[in-house]
């Protein structure tokens, strides 16, 4: 445990010691920034159009749902968000060690792999999270000024959670198989945007149990259950198998790094 | 401490090591001397645990270094050729870092990151960003990391490559003055080092040991002969005749000739007997000058380049 706590605040350290944190929350918070008033100009718009055609018509004017029309949409866009800051907060992990050869250091350190590997997934999540937490503002704006369900926002952040720690995943099992970090970055986010598009062509796929595994695998008919906020444990599970593979596979391209060759 | 058995090497269809053994006691400084690429990294390698050996055994304080690995990664400091440090973070942070992956105790970790920094005189540095540090503070910092857990065995690979002369020389004190509490391995290709550090050498080539012992012991071994530089003045055929005759001396070879009839002459025994006073005798009994005499050893360049050239000559069998 104190092994991957060591591991765990180096990693956390190397990120803020250098830019590489600030610059991917700032990229983070600039581009949700743009999508949270995007959409609430667009919500705010057709509130007001649809208060004007109410008046018009002499009638009542239709509810205007925040949670269904704004965060929603929002939160679905904070994971496609996620899932590339995950490739880039994950880039590095283990890629530039091999680069540095400080691979050397740790592996001739008593360090077991299992520990390795949570040191380094938890210090990448934890970036995930940190990055993650300034964008409550927007919520509690909105919180200020209007009346959202809180539950909902609650619930979506919990799935988003999840979505980061299945990217930070895949992105650190990636970072093990090369020392190149664009290969990394790049080989991640390939992966990340298979499993999100992997059921678009899902009306197409004639046989039944293919199709039905293509879309048990997407990513986003899982998360979507979040953004409407429900909690569902197959959902749960889903994200949290996906979390174990990848770091078991990690685990395992490790292990071979000492007995390959 | 350290026992190497019939370790062979391959990567993929290339084999580095063949078969080496060597066994290094408690408190010994051994230096692994070898061209580049002759499987001086590769071994250390092994011993450390970074890689595996494709046959043989390893065992490190008495750790297997397949079976035990862990065990033996605590009882080892090693020191990679380029030091492994983490760029962006400072010289504390990273020994910081270093002792709590060795598993030193939380309590514990202040005191010996002070006494290493003191050690390795970087205290001056402490606060300093790794990447910033010269090349000899690097070395030092990559030796204090291999220090900071107190091993008792040191792998240390080229631990003076690219240092300025002044930063030799004190790295080389450093691990002279380690050497009563550590078993020391020190890997390097310059040769004058280990006639200063090492007690104990062994030559590797071509991921063979072809030699190992001390440097007495492998001067004498392919020397057989002892050479003499004879500086005297006086008529050139006599003084080879007479010197020739002599009994003990085998050769004498003219190798120049300065005015006043100066010679400069190589003469050549065997070792058993030492003919220096017999010469000097001779010479100074002829009246002739003598005006120098001295013993010509051989230098570790040349006894390293025999034993890496050419025919190998095995050191002595274990």
């Amino acid at each position: 445990m104190r092994t991957i706590w060591a591991l765990f605040k180096k990693e956390l350290r190397l990120y803020f010691v250098s830019p590489i944190a600030y610059g991917l929350i700032a990229g983070f918070l600039i581009i949700t920034g743009f999508f949270f008033y995007f959409l609430l100009s667009m919500f705010l718009e057709s509130t007001a159009r649809s208060m004007m055609m109410a008046q018009y018509y002499r009638q009542m004017p239709p509810p205007v749902n925040v949670n269904l029309e704004l965060i929603r949409p929002l939160i679905s866009n904070f994971a496609f968000l996620g899932l590339i800051m995950g490739s880039m907060i994950t880039m590095r992990l283990i890629a530039e060690e091999k680069k540095l050869m400080t691979i050397e250091l740790i592996l001739t350190s008593p360090v077991t792999t299992f520990q390795l590997v949570m040191g380094k997934f938890l210090a990448g999540f934890a970036l995930f999270c940190i990055m993650l937490l300034p964008t409550s503002l927007y919520f509690i704006i909105l919180d200020f000024f209007g009346d959202p369900e809180i539950t909902p926002i609650i619930i979506g952040y919990i799935g988003l959670l999840l979505i980061g720690g299945v990217f930070t995943a895949i992105g650190l099992m990636v970072s093990s198989f090369t020392e190149n970090q664009l290969i990394a970055v790049a080989l991640t986010l390939s992966i990340s945007v298979l499993l999100w598009v992997v059921d678009w062509p899902v009306s197409y796929i004639t046989q039944p149990t293919v199709s039905a595994i293509v879309s048990y695998i997407a990513l986003p008919a899982h998360f979507d259950d979040f953004t409407k906020g429900v909690l569902d444990i197959k959902h749960i599970s889903y994200f949290l198998s996906l979390i174990i593979l990848s770091l078991y596979l990690t685990y395992r391209s490790l292990e071979s790094l000492r007995w390959r060759t | 401490m350290i026992d190497v058995h019939n370790v062979s090497k391959k990567f993929g269809t290339k084999q580095v090591l063949f078969n080496i053994s060597f066994a290094v006691t408690k408190g010994e400084i051994v230096g692994f001397l070898g061209p580049n690429a002759a499987g001086k990294t590769t071994t250390m390698r092994i011993i450390t645990c970074y890689l595996p050996a494709t046959e043989g055994t390893v065992t490190v304080a008495g750790y297997d270094v397949f079976d035990q690995s862990l065990d033996v990664r605590r009882n080892i400091g090693y020191m990679p050729e380029n030091p492994p440090l983490y760029y962006d973070m400072s010289v504390y942070s990273y020994l910081d870092f270093v002792a709590r992956i060795k598993g030193i105790q939380g309590k514990n970790i202040k005191k010996r990151i002070d006494a290493v920094m003191e050690r390795v005189s970087i205290t001056n540095v402490r606060d300093r960003i790794c990447g910033r540090l010269s090349k000899g503070y690097r070395q030092r910092v990559g030796l204090a990391q291999a220090l900071i857990h107190n091993p008792p065995v040191l792998i240390l690979d080229e631990p003076t490559s690219g240092l300025d002369p002044k930063q030799i020389v004190e790295v080389r004190q450093m691990i002279k003055s380690l050497s009563a509490d550590h078993t020391i391995v020190i890997s390097t290709h310059i040769l004058p080092e280990v006639k200063l550090t090492c007690e104990r050498v062994l030559i590797i080539n071509e991921g063979r040991i072809v030699a190992e012992g001390t440097l007495e012991h492998l001067t004498q071994k392919i020397k057989g002969k002892e050479k003499f530089q004879v500086e005297v003045a006086g008529p050139k055929e006599d003084i080879i005749r007479v010197l020739k005759s002599i009994p003990g001396v085998e050769g004498a070879t003219i190798e120049k000739t300065e005015m006043n009839n100066k010679h400069q002459i190589m003469l050549e025994s065997d070792v058993k007997s030492d003919v220096r006073k017999d010469i000097a005798r001779t010479i100074v009994e002829n009246k002739w000058d003598l005006f120098e005499l001295r013993n010509v050893s051989m230098t570790i360049e040349e006894i390293f380049m025999k034993y890496t050239a050419g025919e190998k000559v095995y050191g002595e069998e274990k």
